[in-house]
């Protein structure tokens, strides 16, 4: 089962765990928005559709590299504060090695695979974040 | 076409998403982001440096020398930060 959603909303942890509990092991990640570099707001921009189709083609990945019984991918956008949650993957297989290991290939490919793009303010100074080096080389290990 | 635009791509154009009618010949994505820089000033900075421009068409992400021939919908924008 893959859920997929890009959406304003909050993102209730204890909802999205329960609907991913399909097996045996469930691994999760979650990202929140850092406080500690004076960031007062960070604001999510997608390319709606585009972004969807890019979740639902790691989901369906990760689903038939590792034989997943559940994949989750939400993803928050708009504005959001310090401490809130901005994405939640959630991978759930037989067994925890296949789940740890599909979580961290979600995560790690959502970020350069997936259309979204981040904007701090502190302030009311506004910068839109650079791409990391290290996120294109967490991602290539999964090649 | 439509072509949208996403970040400070966006920004510096001034506008998320344009019609255009790129002349006959325009074959590939860099070739097209050539001629959307003749638009204007905003168009230009926006299109200054190539190597921090990525594109999608028809809403797949593809290299700036891709051909767009008979897309419907080109995307430039900066490299992602999501997640």
């Amino acid at each position: 089962m893959i859920r997929v959603r890009v959406s304003p909303e909050p993102i209730d942890l204890a909802a999205e765990h329960a609907r991913v509990e399909r097996g045996g092991a469930v691994a999760t990640f979650t990202g929140l928005v850092r406080a500690d570099d004076g960031v007062e707001e960070l604001t999510l921009e997608h390319y709606p559709g585009a972004t969807e189709a890019a979740l639902e083609r790691l989901a369906e990945e990760a689903t038939a590299r590792w034989s997943l019984a559940a994949a989750t991918i939400v993803h928050r956008v708009g504005a959001m504060r310090p401490g809130e949650r901005i994405v939640f993957v959630a991978a759930c297989a037989p067994h925890r090695a296949a789940a740890l290991e599909a979580c961290a290939f979600l995560i790690d490919r959502l970020k350069i695979d997936a259309p979204f793009w981040k904007r701090e303010r502190r302030g009311t100074e506004a910068r839109w974040v650079e791409q990391r080096d290290g996120d294109r080389g967490a991602a290539a290990r999964w090649d | 076409m439509r072509v949208l635009y996403f970040a400070w791509v966006r920004e510096r154009i001034g506008t998320g998403e344009e019609q255009v009618d790129p002349p006959a010949g325009t074959a590939t994505v860099a070739a097209l982001v050539d001629w959307l820089a003749g638009r204007g000033e905003g168009h230009a900075a926006a299109f200054a440096d190539r190597t921090r421009l990525r594109a999608a068409v028809d809403q797949v992400f593809v290299s700036l020398d891709a051909p767009i021939a008979g897309a419907r919908e080109v995307a430039l924008f900066p490299p992602v930060t999501g997640g």
